[in-house]
């Protein structure tokens, strides 16, 4: 289907020597909505876009219906994220019968291992004794850890380097993992430039007469997301390194912490799809207060009943919404990949610098 | 031992709920055993979605709305089921089992036609380790409702436990009784997603009922220790999801059914151990 629908194409732009025909136009199908905008941001008008996962909803959570099967059967290139991020994606694409290429835009990327976030759901009867203390000990050291490779990040901008350095440095200090990786990698500007070289790579294969296109697109689009990431790491260059610290609804800034060295603690496991224990609670709120974190920040997509429960007892303040998994509506705050994470950044700035 | 509950006020919230629902949600369990009801619990959970869905499709991610559409919804199907076992042949087992279908098919169409994925469930049933104000209130009204309306219908419900065909003969207050109980069934059921999520609500109001039956003969003794079951697994439960790291939900119940296994085999009526099966003696 797929050679003969390239076929199509290739031929449509010999024939006509300009833009393809509407219905020979490709049909990408991203998994949710932050893709959808790295992908029309690259491809802009040339391609007809389907986001499965709208803004504001929440992709672990995602029950597909036969439209969503309808629109991989018919599209010519599936992006996904990869990273078990969309687990009931593989299934989606063997019920639509689709057989055509699936681009994973997390491809290539050091991705961290699942360590349960710094507040340790991992350490399941482990340490039943004294868990608190270990763990905050753990925290600690992480978090100089952090600001050092931020300092050495400034320096050079051997980025890959830097992250495998650090997925190496996790994996010796916990030696602990589910055998899984944290999905949420676009959290870090860096990797999303992975994520978009992948996708060009992708449409380009799916429609090589329209490489041209996605080459200017994927290039001002790299250059739009160096110039983000220098912005945001120059905005928490302003908040001291013992400061850097915030708690959120569940663990999907691991990325964005390990990139701009902020910590973040969390209750819940990484997917919105784990229930909190009465450790894990007791736990981050002795964190909060022996830490003087003053800043709770709740998400878009997630059930902030918790937290509010947490800023009840600790006084921390909740210093706004964070988008994490899902942009926000047209409308809001964070309509596009690069809104969304400037957003972000200035939110846990405004909130950090507020303290002292 | 109370430790985490002085240190924590999320622990002492925790057991607030803890013990209205167990105050309010187990003897309700109680009267559904003796109805041979015990898995109306489980059937209504679900006749409630369509309500908590058509909420969140008219205010979003309102708590107070949901809940009281999953009140609605579950009010409508008791109520459609009561009426069809009295006015047809049908059995109410298999009336109940008709409308929560049908109730649940729609609950999920609802949700998906709104098309959002912010998990719906995961908002209508809370933890009980997030219990606000708002949700302290709404469970200590339901506990208090719950005790005051049995203690008005304690005799004719005892009655219709016993013999509905008698009741009937003698009184007309077979139907209504019969309804506000269904009633009672549906808020206590809201109440225990608010307190312990998931549809392990259901487990408060059952395992605490099944396992005092092994402990006593009469009723009010049985729902008496019920409650001691109820708060004993609560207490427990707490305290072992504090110190282990458990959910709390999931550890709550499965305390319950602890104890029901161990008075399934040693309690001294009816159990494994006693090895004799009377029919239970009603001296109230």
């Amino acid at each position: 289907m797929l050679s003969r629908r390239l076929l199509l194409t290739t031929a449509a732009a010999f024939a006509f020597g300009g833009p393809v025909m509407a219905e020979d136009r490709l049909r990408v199908v991203a998994s949710f909505s932050i893709l959808g905008d790295m992908v029309a941001q690259i491809a802009g008008d040339r391609i007809d876009l389907v986001t499965l996962v709208g803004p504001d909803s929440d992709a672990h959570m995602f029950q597909p219906a036969p439209a969503d099967a309808r629109q991989i059967a018919d599209a010519g290139l599936v992006v996904i994220n990869g990273l078990e991020f969309e687990g009931w994606m593989t299934r989606l694409t063997e019920a639509a019968g689709y057989k055509g290429l699936t681009i994973v835009a997390s491809e290539g990327i050091a991705a961290i291992a699942f360590e349960g976030g710094d507040q340790g759901h991992d350490d399941h009867g482990h340490d039943d004794h004294g868990h608190d203390d270990h763990k905050h000990d753990d925290h600690a050291h992480d978090h100089g850890h952090d600001d050092h490779k931020h300092d050495d990040h400034a320096q050079d901008h051997g980025h890959d380097d830097h992250a495998h350095d650090h997925d190496d440095h996790k994996h010796d200090d916990h030696a602990h993992d589910h055998g899984s990786f944290d999905p949420h990698a676009w959290q870090d500007v860096r990797l999303a430039m992975t994520y978009a070289r992948n996708i060009a790579q992708g449409l380009e294969t799916a429609d090589p007469a329209g490489a041209e296109v996605y080459r200017a697109g994927l290039a001002s689009y790299l250059a739009e997301l160096d110039a983000l990431d220098a912005e945001i790491r120059a905005q928490i260059d302003t908040i001291a390194p013992e400061r850097r610290r915030v708690v959120t609804a569940h663990d999907s800034f691991g990325y964005f912490g390990r990139a701009y060295g902020i910590s973040f603690l969390t209750v819940q496991g990484t997917s919105t799809a784990s229930e909190a224990s009465a450790r894990d609670v007791a736990a981050l709120i002795r964190a909060i207060k022996d830490e003087g974190i003053t800043a709770v920040f709740v998400e878009n997509v997630s059930d902030d009943r918790l937290l509010e429960q947490i800023t009840r007892e600790t006084g921390a303040m909740i210093g706004g919404t964070l988008f994490s998994d899902a942009l926000s509506m047209p409308v809001g705050p964070a309509p596009t990949y690069v809104a969304m994470m400037r957003h972000n950044a200035q939110q846990l700035v405004a909130a950090l610098s507020g303290m002292n | 031992m109370i430790e985490p509950f002085l240190d924590f006020t999320f622990m002492q919230r925790a057991l607030l709920g803890c013990i209205a629902i167990s105050i309010g949600a187990t003897p309700v369990g109680v009267f559904l055993m003796l109805r041979r009801m015990s898995l109306t619990g489980d059937a209504m959970a679900h006749a409630i979605l369509p309500g908590a869905a058509v909420g969140f499709l008219v205010s979003g991610l309102s708590v107070g709305a949901m809940t009281l559409g999953g009140i609605v919804a579950g009010l409508t199907v008791a109520l459609l089921t009561g009426v069809v076992s009295r006015v047809t042949e049908l059995r109410e087992d298999a009336s109940l089992a008709a409308f929560y279908l049908i109730s649940l098919a729609l609950g999920v169409l609802i949700v998906s036609a709104k098309g959002s994925n912010v998990d719906l469930l995961h908002v209508l049933f809370g933890t009980v380790l997030a219990l606000n104000d708002e949700a302290l209130v709404l469970l200590c009204s339901i506990a208090t409702i719950t005790l005051f309306t049995l203690a008005l219908v304690f005799r004719p419900l005892v009655l219709e436990c016993v013999d509905p065909r008698f009741l009937r003969s003698v009184s007309r207050l077979s139907a209504p009784v019969h309804l506000v109980f269904l009633a009672l069934v549906v808020l206590n059921l809201v109440a225990g997603f608010q307190a312990l999520g998931t549809l392990m609500a259901v487990g408060i109001m059952i395992l605490p009922a099944a396992a005092a039956r092994f402990w006593v003969r009469g009723i009010g003794a049985m729902i008496a220790v019920a409650v001691v079951v109820a708060l004993v697994a609560s207490v427990l439960g707490l305290l072992a999801s504090y110190h282990m790291g458990l959910p709390s939900g999931p550890s709550i119940i499965l305390t319950a059914g602890m104890i029901y296994l161990v008075s399934l085999v040693l309690g001294p009526v009816g159990s494994i151990a006693s090895r004799h099966y009377p029919r239970p003696h009603l001296n109230t």
